[in-house]
């Protein structure tokens, strides 16, 4: 049996009386490269917050690398690069250096200082973003497609075993989205970091992913991209309200 | 006349005092321009005069000698307790919490100086600064506070720019934002408390952000900032105090206007190195 983890067991979310997200059986495997689909307000946010902890669910169980979420505290294993990357202050005046360093806050704790040796892992990081001439750069002053960079260098720094993108290409111009799944690429396969993307994107998903995950209020399909494609794509267009197109996402 | 401030003790106390409020208000202050906090500053003056006002009236109709700035500072900490819990209740309109607390201690003051019999020569230099006013205790209690604001911000500067770039982000590595968040208003109560007796109640938040403001213009990333904030204000508390003894003018007016041709100096400068090819700024 593949190592899985995270798993979710009879989740349920409700908003305001309405059901979000109703009886979710998941399961990742580790080293896996899964996309996460579905229709906007379809919960896939919301499921990622519930991983995440930064949302409670109403009913049902989450397991992070074996453990009961409860009692889950090694959060360094998980990067997340969210939505909201592309919408930060920025204005902020921080360096590029100065930002990755920020993914290693929590690893590091509150008496400990910053060492030689933290540095060369923040330089390593923003250097496996192809970022390392900008370090000394302020953040604002990046194009958005380098800006998310910067964020997955940030997401990386504290060597996750998971990361969790939600949405990351919004606002990334096509030639830097070719870049970002290249860089997705090879932290799967040369880092062997496990990766859940959420994405609109699903002509890209079907190249890239090893697992894909169809979420509209519940699990509409889990498994192999390929047999993604083939599905009925009337399925889809019934679930979406409109034909769908494996075509790479406008923006 | 700048031997003046060590001849007299009186000034030397109020030299020592302007240094450490020129280091701890504009350290602290980059974190509060960056959290767009700034007119929270303003409003916890506001009620830190609540807290002068009080002890000025408790000590004059009770003889009991409570010195305002401790009344000042109980109250000033109360009220950022009690600001937390406004921005929870009004999740979406958090800037609602700055005119509740703001008129709130306006009012109390108001209330508490009319109780008092009016205003007193003492009361003025709380609002305005004054460069006479600073005493041996008070210089020892605003020292002590220095040395916990220095400390605490060398402690924690990592969680608190990391909370300050981007809370969702901080919260899912794992860093208690709600902990942190409480202890950085109570240090900004706690600055506010104690710059007033040099800068004023009313001109205390300039102290906090003009310096910043200027610094921002200038510097590359958030230590620089730190860094060029502390000067500037070092600067505008140095040449505002010993303005505002030679010509006789409470040193809030002076320190302020002396922040302000900082902050202009950096403008002015920031766009001339932009007009000769400096940094590029507004690429994206």
């Amino acid at each position: 049996m593949a190592d899985t983890i995270v798993s979710t067991t009879s989740l349920t979310y409700a908003y305001e009386r309405k059901n979000i997200l109703t009886d979710i059986h998941f399961e990742l495997a580790r080293g896996s490269f899964m996309g996460l689909v579905g229709p906007n307000g379809g919960g896939k946010t919301t499921f990622i917050k519930i991983i995440l902890g930064l949302l409670q669910p109403d009913s049902g169980t989450i397991y992070l690398f074996g453990q009961p979420m409860q009692q889950f505290k090694d959060w360094s294993k998980i990067g997340f690069v969210s939505q909201k990357a592309n919408t930060f202050n920025k204005g902020f005046p921080a360096t590029v250096f100065e930002v990755v360093s920020m993914g290693l806050t929590a690893k590091i704790g509150y008496f400990k200082r910053f060492t030689a040796k933290h540095k060369e892992k923040v330089l390593r990081a923003i250097d496996q973003v192809g970022m390392r001439d900008y370090a000394n750069e302020n953040i604002g002053h990046l194009s958005g497609g380098q800006q998310q960079r910067i964020f997955i260098a940030r997401a990386i720094v504290s060597s996750p075993e998971l990361l969790i993108l939600d949405e990351p290409t919004v606002g990334v111009d096509q030639e830097n989205v070719q870049r970002f799944y290249q860089l997705l690429h090879e932290l799967n396969h040369e880092h062997g970091i496990t990766l859940l993307l959420v994405t609109h994107d699903t002509g890209a998903m079907t190249r890239h992913a090893t697992d894909v995950v169809c979420l509209n209020e519940t699990l509409h399909f889990h498994g192999d991209p390929k047999e993604y494609e083939k599905q009925t794509k009337q399925d889809l267009s019934d679930l979406y309200g409109h034909p769908i197109n494996s075509l790479t996402h406008e923006h | 006349m700048i031997a003046d401030f060590f001849e007299y003790d009186f000034l030397r106390h109020t030299f020592y005092t302007g240094l450490l409020i020129g280091i701890i208000a504009p350290l602290l202050g980059t974190f509060i321009v960056v959290r767009r906090l700034s007119l929270i500053a303003d409003a916890l003056s506001h009620v830190t005069l609540a807290g002068i006002a009080f002890g000025l009236f408790v000590d004059k109709k009770f003889a009991i000698g409570i010195t305002p700035l401790y009344s000042g500072m109980g109250f000033s900490v109360l009220g950022s307790i009690f600001i937390e819990k406004l921005r929870a209740v009004y999740n979406a309109y958090q800037e609602l919490a700055i005119p509740i607390i703001l008129s709130g201690g306006v009012g109390l003051s108001v209330i508490f100086i009319a109780l008092a019999d009016g205003f007193n020569t003492d009361l003025f230099n709380y609002l305005f600064g004054s460069v006479s006013a600073v005493s041996k205790q008070d210089f020892y209690l605003i020292l002590a506070i220095s040395v916990i604001i220095v400390t605490v911000i060398l402690v924690f500067y990592k969680q608190l720019i990391t909370l300050s770039f981007d809370e969702e982000h901080a919260v899912v590595s794992g860093i208690h934002a709600k902990r942190i968040h409480f202890l950085f208003i109570i240090l900004t109560a706690l600055v506010i408390a104690a710059s007033i007796r040099i800068v004023g109640v009313l001109l205390v938040s300039a102290l906090m952000t003009l310096p910043v403001a200027a610094a921002m213009r200038l510097a590359k990333g958030f230590k620089q900032m730190m860094l060029f904030s502390v000067l500037f204000g070092e600067a505008a508390v140095m040449i505002g105090l010993i303005t505002g003894y030679f010509f006789s003018i409470p040193p809030g007016g002076t320190i302020v206007l002396a922040s302000i041709a900082i902050l202009l100096i950096a403008i002015g400068k920031k766009r001339l190195s932009y007009h000769s090819g400096g940094i590029a700024y507004g690429s994206k």
